[in-house]
């Protein structure tokens, strides 16, 4: 890995970029924001590859579109370095001077032959090899990806897999290329970036490193657990083992976004105690024993959002917050208090302050300078620093520092096997006009919402005698449902889709399969395998 | 793109038309699909799309629209926006013939308007704006589903009644459109030249100006243009020299060259004169342009009421292609060179550059901000030149002699000048002649005027009426500019004592209403304001006209609504109105 969790480029080099490669992601459904970046990248002459099992909106852009089979990226990502090392067209000079361990990983991707992944992946190898070649010899490139590479049981090594072609091409750390992993909300970003994270603390310093530690602890005047606390798949392991008995949830619905679902709800109702903070009353909040009404954090608070290219921006209070709503930092307040810390009532600068005091990425921050320059982009270590438009700078430079490692990893399939029982693979993801489990967007209409439905091919429609409309029971190795069918020409046989979109009439997450990626923490929630019946 | 198509399906018959000009926007082979930039540089064949259904069909379906969306990868609603952005492209169902009858300010004095009010009951016919052939009045455009379109000139209500009907016509082409006997240079082929004939256009002298280009090489040209002081003859009169400089200058992957063969200015029927007379120069003046600039492909936009033009047009490339003076080895000189012929749909507009790349781009017909200029970021965003007909074909009198060019004329305009003399004089038709000739002696060419002259429209329905006290002005560039006029496109129309003026100045103030593209809101709103206040009475609206004419000049984009009210303020002020 290279380091703190961030994009490394800026969304002006989407836009000047020759190649952008969208890996796993429906950028132009679910990123529609970060999309128009793109557009104008293709208004100025850029390409663009897409690699998705389905051939969405975004593939529809692609000057190639690789229909790969879920869960076959690595697969495609070794071949393609082997491609690239057998042409010679590897940046040499960046690996000499930047990389550690290209030799072992040279060795491990030389298995991965064009026909082999060809049989993995289900794309030709001519494609696979056009891409490698179109990314090595690009002038500057831009990986995008979302959760097609993290929705899985390897999607750390999926990344790594991505990591290595940019380090191999030498696409990262230099204007114009690099690492985009898009965020799915306006501040998932800035949750990170402040510390909610099981083993970070603000600005990505460590909780098991004593030395940031010890800072932490000095400017909070308390002890602070030298160990990393837990992901959410190991918070529910731990709900399930009977270790973790008390719940406090600030702006999630695990009881519907989580695989599963069945299963999460049994967990929850268990717990001696939950508390639950959300501007809505959620499905989760409807099993909470207390509920915090929360003012929404667009236009009812003051504070920041940091966006994928880790620009920190102001967000302002323009309503007053309706009812009994309080902003959150009030409720954490108050919280503390009432357990017996006097926190004061801190403004949100005043919150901000301090971060810039303890995270060096942040520290030349001052609100009136995000105010003048439109936001920041981190790092920011002193305040006469602009901000970076792109991270790993170093890589390129006479003080190279640490140097990045390649990471060898092998591809595994899913762990939900397709059978004979189970023959078809099911992929989830999103819809542009709805928003995760609809908290927020089923109260709005829209004329392109399709509700729960099942999505497939014709092909498949007409194996299994489906018309379109026609109710079909979904089942999977954990549970089963029933939806509508529509038919979807973005799919092809054996491949079908659904959205986590209307959890009351779809439970998808009935279906989907709880493995975890053990480093990450996320389920794979792109690869169950289904059949499906018309029911009579 | 992920486009969001309507269910209608296109006709069997649409669906071939569209299949056999583009071919399939993606490859899709299952696993893979290839698109992108590849389906969507498809664009610019939207219009001849859409032309080619209009003329086999007689409409453009919404299957049929649908499918052009599918194959060129265009949103459906941009695909209707452009397509209902031309006169001459119906997306409602309609006869299979349609006659455009000339209304416009030349012909509606002329017989056109009892055209039109005899047949206004039918539903195959429809109001035309000035189609050109002023000289030869009144003028009908047929549109033919399946046929080739059809002019008829000086029409009887019974032959475009036949030609509706019975799909009667003419027995002959008009033939050669200029009366005048000598002191031709521009005009030299026509008349002399078998426009069918590349053998007879050789015969007579052609492709000896590619010739002479290619000895003294592209610095060779420009200078020469630089030398001969040429402006341009589209209306703006912009020094073609500098303009061919600049786009040789350029560094870019690509070059274009265009011929500007939308002449739309009521009044103007020069270069359709030169098309149909001496098709081979414009394709030969073209050629020598990409040469000299750089340019490997060259596009002729004429307008879609010229039917005999684009035929002659579009055989002239074809002779020239076989010959070996178009392809990837021009005249075996080691250059690259084609030409494209696009045909406008009915857009005034498109005549304006920027609009008419639009055009070809496959977009809406409306000019867009400059800078940049063409010559920076013209067609498809690259360096461009873009010269008129007659620009173009003033090419050979500067190549045989830059020098005697510039003696020519005077100064300041050098040359000679095409003018379209036409209304009320003994014999309409075009005349050359130097520029620096007076007004009264180029009507004097035309036979001298019928009766009193009472008002003479100067430039073409964006210049001005002037009165018989200006017969004596020369017809110069800086003349005319001293004098707060333009010679437009060398538009020369005299209105004699008993013509109705009040009539022929709300044509004119209908027309721009009509033509504005609507993209500016001063233009857009202008034009109907001005429009309503000529049909209230003209010179009661002295004050309110002259408020809308600055709001036009100040904050439109193009020329369009710059000049949309300078006619109807000039017949103000000569109590016209």
């Amino acid at each position: 890995m290279l380091g703190a969790g961030g994009g490394t480029s800026s969304y002006e080099e989407i836009e000047t970029t020759d190649l952008i490669v969208l890996w796993g992601s429906n950028a132009r459904a679910t990123h529609p924001i970060f999309f128009h970046h793109i557009l104008k990248g293709v208004r100025n002459g850029a390409r663009i590859y897409c690699v998705d099992p389905r051939r969405s909106e975004s593939a529809r852009w692609a000057d190639l579109w690789l229909g790969i089979d879920v869960g076959s990226d690595i697969a495609l990502a070794n071949a393609m370095a082997k491609v690239i090392i057998d042409e010679g067209l590897e940046n040499r000079a960046f690996i000499d001077h930047a990389t550690t361990g290209f030799d072992d990983f040279a060795a491990a991707v030389e298995p991965y032959t064009l026909e082999r992944a060809a049989e993995i992946t289900g794309v030709p190898g001519a494609a696979i090899r056009e891409m490698a070649i179109a990314y090595a010899t690009a002038a500057t490139a831009q990986l995008c990806w979302t959760l097609g590479i993290t929705e899985h049981h390897n999607a750390t090594d999926n990344v790594l897999s991505l990591i290595n072609l940019a380090l191999l091409t030498g696409h990262v750390g230099r204007y114009g290329s690099g690492l985009v992993p898009v965020r799915g909300q306006n501040n998932v970003q800035g949750g990170g970036d402040m510390g909610a994270l099981p083993n970070k603390l603000p600005g990505f310093q460590d909780v098991e490193n004593p030395e940031h530690r010890a800072k932490f602890e000095a400017a909070w005047q308390h002890r602070i657990p030298p160990t990393r606390g837990w992901h959410l798949t190991q918070m529910f392991e731990a709900m399930e083992a009977g270790t973790l008995r008390g719940l406090y949830v600030i702006g999630e619905n695990p009881a519907q976004s989580e695989a599963d679902a069945g299963k999460t709800r049994r967990t929850l109702q268990e717990l001696d105690f939950m508390v639950v903070q959300d501007i809505f009353l959620t499905k989760t909040a409807e099993m909470a024993d207390v509920v915090f009404p929360a003012a929404a954090d667009w236009a009812e608070s003051e504070g920041t959002v940091t966006s994928s290219e880790r620009r920190v921006q102001r967000v302002r209070a323009a309503l007053t917050p309706p009812g009994e709503a309080k902003r959150d930092l009030e409720i954490l307040a108050l919280m503390a208090r009432a357990m017996g810390v006097d926190l004061g009532m801190p403004s949100a600068e005043e919150v901000w302050d301090e971060l810039r005091s303890l995270s060096p990425l942040h520290a030349g921050m001052r609100y009136d300078r995000l105010e003048a320059l439109d936001g920041i982009q981190w790092p920011c270590p002193d305040e006469s620093h602009p901000g970076e438009k792109f991270l790993h700078g170093r890589l390129w430079s006479d003080d190279v520092g640490p140097p990045a490692p390649f990471t060898p990893v092998e591809w595994a399939p899913p762990v939900d096997r397709l059978s004979e029982e189970f023959p078809i693979r099911l992929t989830t993801g999103r819809h542009l006009d709805s928003y995760n489990t609809g908290v927020q967007s089923n109260g709005y209409r829209s004329p392109m919402r399709t509700g729960g439905v099942l999505q497939l091919c014709h092909e498949d429609a007409e194996t299994h005698g489906i018309e379109d409309g026609v109710v079909v029971r979904v089942s999977s190795r954990r549970g089963s449902i029933e939806v509508p069918a529509l038919i979807d020409d973005g799919l092809r046989p054996g491949l079908m889709f659904m959205t986590l979109h209307f959890p009351d009439e779809a439970d998808v997450n009935r279906l989907t399969i709880e493995a975890w990626d053990p480093k990450s923490g996320t389920a794979e929630f792109k690869a169950t395998a289904i059949r499906v019946e018309v029911v009579s | 793109m992920d486009l969001k198509l309507m269910e209608a399906a296109p006709t069997a018959h649409e669906a071939a038309l569209i299949q056999t000009l583009a071919p399939p926007a993606e490859v899709d082979e299952g696993r893979t699909v290839r698109g992108g930039r590849i389906a969507r540089s498809m664009r610019h064949l939207l219009l001849p799309l859409l032309d080619a259904v209009q003329s086999e069909i007689g409409w453009v379906s919404q299957g049929a629209l649908n499918e052009i969306a599918r194959r060129l990868a265009v949103p459906p609603a941009e695909v209707y926006s452009v397509a209902s952005f031309y006169a001459l492209i119906s997306t409602e169902e309609r006869p299979a013939r349609v006659a455009h009858i000339c209304d416009d300010i030349a012909c509606r004095t002329a017989g056109g308007s009892g055209l039109f009010a005899a047949l206004a009951d039918r539903d195959d016919v429809v109001e035309s704006p000035c189609l050109g052939q002023c000289d030869r009045r009144p003028a009908v455009h047929v549109q033919r589903a399946g046929e080739p379109d059809l002019t008829i000139t000086g029409a009887g209500l019974e032959q475009v009644v036949a030609a509706l009907d019975d799909g009667w016509e003419p027995d002959a082409d008009p033939g050669d459109a200029s009366p005048q006997s000598s002191g031709r240079r521009v005009l030299a082929g026509v008349g002399r030249v078998d426009p069918t004939s590349l053998d007879s256009y050789r015969a007579e002298g052609g492709y000896r100006g590619l010739a002479r280009a290619v000895e003294i090489g592209p610095q060779g040209v420009i200078e020469a243009l630089e030398t001969s002081g040429l402006k341009g003859r589209g209306g703006a009169a912009f020094p073609t020299g500098v303009k061919w400089r600049a786009v040789h200058d350029a560094v870019s992957d690509q070059k274009y060259v265009i011929c500007n063969a939308d002449e739309s200015e009521p009044g103007t029927f020069k270069d359709r004169v030169l098309m149909e007379g001496d098709p081979f120069a414009i394709v030969e003046a073209l050629t020598i342009a990409g040469y000299s600039v750089g340019a490997t492909r060259g596009f002729i936009y004429l307008r879609g009421e010229y039917p005999r033009a684009a035929r002659l047009i579009h055989d002239a490339i074809r002779q020239a292609r076989a010959a070996g003076l178009l392809g990837p080895n021009v005249m075996e000189a080691g250059f690259e060179f084609e030409i494209e012929l696009r045909r406008g749909q009915g857009a005034y507009i498109c005549g304006e550059e920027t609009a008419l790349m639009n055009s070809i781009e496959g977009y809406r017909g409306e000019p867009r901000q400059k800078p940049p200029f063409p010559t920076e970021a013209g067609l498809f965003g690259r360096p461009t030149v873009i010269n008129n007909v007659e620009t173009l074909v003033n090419l050979f009198d500067v190549l045989e002699d830059p020098h005697a060019f510039a003696a020519r004329g005077t100064p300041g305009s050098t040359g000679t000048r095409l003018f379209c003399v036409s209304g009320d004089v003994g014999t309409p038709g075009v005349y050359e002649a130097e520029l620096g000739t007076t007004l009264g002696e180029v009507i004097e060419m035309a036979g001298g005027p019928t009766g009193e002259i009472r008002t003479v429209l100067l430039g073409g329905a964006a210049g001005s009426f002037v009165g018989p006290d200006m017969l004596a002005l020369p017809l110069t560039f800086e003349h005319t500019r001293d004098a707060g006029l333009s010679l437009g496109s060398g538009v020369v129309m005299v209105f004699d004592e008993d013509r109705d003026m009040a009539d022929v100045v709300r044509r004119i103030a209908r027309f721009f209403r009509d033509e504005s593209c609507g993209q500016c809101v001063p233009c857009r709103v202008g034009t109907q304001r001005v429009e309503e206040a000529v049909a209230r009475g003209a010179s009661g609206e002295a004050a309110l006209i002259g408020e809308l004419d600055r709001a036009m000049r100040d904050a439109s984009i193009c020329g369009l609504g710059h000049t949309a009210a300078s006619a109807v303020q000039s017949a103000i002020r000569l109590g016209l109105v």
